[in-house]
């Protein structure tokens, strides 16, 4: 919690940037943030399909190449300058405000729709007992429960048993994030996510035993070493890693904003990017028992079944909840799994918004959470319980993955490196306190490698969406909701950085002020 | 399974898993700075 400072000189009296209260706990949030749905749902499919065990190699690579360097340089700006994305970019340097509020709005889009996946889980954890989805889980979930509209568009016509349980998801996430860094996200953190690697290590024993496991295992880890002469599967493999590690959207500055000041950034994040992976290569592991199973439940080859996504979580495990021995008990541990692996996701994904409000506003916790949640709680329940609702979520993420992520990405890597030229500035900074050297390696590894990869995956995504309409939607429909929303995020973020900053915002903190000239003086000495 | 899924599955855990363990180690060598340690740890944790 918060405690105030009285301040010298004739500002206003200013609270303390709030901290987390112990180097574990940031840890456990920063895991709990980086796995998410993608983890569970998407890893075990694209390892599959992008050479089965040979994927390793380019995993690794990415990891080592591109992931990791770029969570240090997250790391690295929400340390030093202590602020949330679009503060710490704008002490980074005063053009550069303007990419912090595009993450913050990026976090907007996904806040909104990730927060229904959150309650459709929430609903089959329940429907795992009783096996609502009958033979056909496939028909259920698009016509009983999303009800969903023969053609997209935007249609408010509501599917209640979405939108109650829509509302209790918000209402949960509104009272951790009310509650602030220490009371709320670190104790959701600290809950959520032990009983998330519990029932997930539960889950995979389970699959394990199951009927045909051994041969999903096989699937997943035959190495087609022919794969990696494939460059589409080296960008599926940085690809993954960058979304997997919720890098360049502001999450990991804000996270690392609130650390003390004194705290090894590198030997902390080492940590987090291995646990990652270290969850993810169990999802591989769990899921492609399972898909074992189900592929030999039903007569047919693991290629058949082997899926990803809303297809996988949604109609691929449903119907082995049905034919698995302790099938209930599998749902229950499968479907809570991505409950709490979304929850601690989502609720980093605020605390991008809460805190960038936060900071440009001067308020104090309560109204700045109060004034985010609040409107992105409506904005979602409006838009997504609806016979429409997956449409939107599709196109929405799929463009803001691609035009919101990664081209932010770009931009940001490239200015911070070539333009502002602040590279060997940070690289100081990591070194200041972290235990694994980041010199001159890291800087070759975000100021060059980084921006190749990311340019060619969004030069990738470029061609693929213009040149056939995403999903085969109509144009208008992904004109106004992709291409639009992802083109609005630049033109928001831009009247979001001309607002001028209150006079009670954190732009000139005394705390920061001081912080920044204590360093100053150590360069010096 | 077949021999070589096995190979992969112990290279995938050991360079994983192995780096998890070795960054906890790293991290367990230096503990954070005594003068740092918080006043007011939440009480469940």
């Amino acid at each position: 919690m918060t405690t105030p400072s009285s301040v010298q000189g004739g500002n206003p009296v200013q609270e303390r940037r709030e901290t987390f209260s112990s180097r574990k706990l940031f840890i456990l949030s920063a895991i709990g943030s980086a796995v998410g749905l993608g983890n569970i749902w998407r890893f075990p499919y694209i390892a599959y399909d992008n050479g089965g065990g040979a994927f390793l190699i380019p995993y690794l690579a990415a990891l080592l190449s591109a992931g990791i360097p770029l969570l240090f340089l997250d790391y690295a700006i929400g340390h030093k300058f202590r602020g949330s994305a679009p503060l710490a970019y704008r002490r980074l340097h005063r053009g550069a405000e303007v990419l912090g509020w595009w993450q913050v709005l990026v976090c907007f889009i996904i806040a909104i729709y990730y927060a229904v996946i959150i309650a459709w889980a929430a609903m089959y954890t329940w429907f795992s007992v009783t096996k609502a989805w009958g033979d056909d889980a496939a028909g259920f979930l698009m016509g009983e429960f999303l009800q969903v509209a023969d053609v997209p568009g935007v249609k408010l016509e509501y599917v209640p048993g979405i939108f109650w349980p829509l509302l209790v998801v918000w209402l949960v996430i509104i009272v951790i994030m009310v509650a602030g860094v220490r009371r709320g996200i670190s104790r959701a953190n600290g809950i959520f996510l032990p009983l998330l690697v519990v029932m997930f290590v539960l889950l995979v024993v389970q699959s394990l035993f199951l009927p045909g496991a051994i041969d999903g295992l096989n699937a997943f880890f035959t190495p087609n070493w022919e794969a990696l002469g494939d460059p589409g599967v080296w960008a599926a493999a940085y690809g993954h890693i960058f979304f997997s590690l919720s890098v360049a959207f502001g999450i990991m500055v804000t996270y690392s904003s609130y650390l003390k000041r004194k705290t090894d950034l590198t030997g902390s994040g080492m940590v987090v990017a291995f646990a990652n992976s270290g969850f993810e290569i169990l999802a591989g592991i769990g899921v492609f028992a399972a898909l074992g199973f189900m592929a030999q439940a039903a007569g047919s080859a693991i290629d058949e079944v082997a899926t990803a996504g809303v297809g996988l979580a949604f109609i691929a495990f449903p119907t082995i909840v049905s034919e698995a021995p302790f099938g209930a008990l599998m749902g229950v541990l499968f479907f809570g799994s991505l409950v709490f692996a979304g929850m601690t996701s989502l609720i980093s994904i605020l605390e991008v918004i809460v805190a960038a409000v936060q900071d440009k506003t001067g308020w104090g916790r309560v109204a700045s959470a109060v004034s985010v949640c609040v409107p992105v709680a409506l904005i979602s329940i409006v838009l997504f319980p609806t016979v429409t609702g997956l449409y939107l979520l599709d196109t929405f993420d799929a463009f803001v993955n691609s035009f919101g992520i990664l081209a932010g990405a770009l931009v940001a890597v490239v200015l911070i490196s070539w333009v502002f030229r602040k590279l060997p500035l940070l690289s100081k900074h990591l070194n200041r306190t972290s235990t694994v050297k980041m010199r001159r390696t890291w800087m070759v590894l975000v100021g060059v490698v980084a921006p190749l990869a990311l340019a060619y995956m969004l030069y990738n995504e470029f061609v693929t969406k213009i040149t056939e309409p995403y999903e085969g939607y109509p144009v208008e429909f992904l004109a106004i909701y992709g291409w639009g929303m992802a083109g609005a995020l630049v033109v928001v973020a831009v009247i979001l950085t001309l607002v001028p900053w209150s006079r009670k915002s954190k732009v000139d903190d005394p705390e920061y002020a001081a912080i920044a000239a204590d360093e100053d003086e150590e360069k010096v000495s | 399974m077949t021999p070589i899924a096995i190979t992969m599955l112990v290279i995938a855990l050991l360079t994983i898993w192995g780096g998890l363990a070795l960054s906890l180690v790293n991290l367990s060598r230096h503990p954070e700075d005594e003068g740092q340690l918080p006043e007011d740890i939440a009480p469940e944790l």
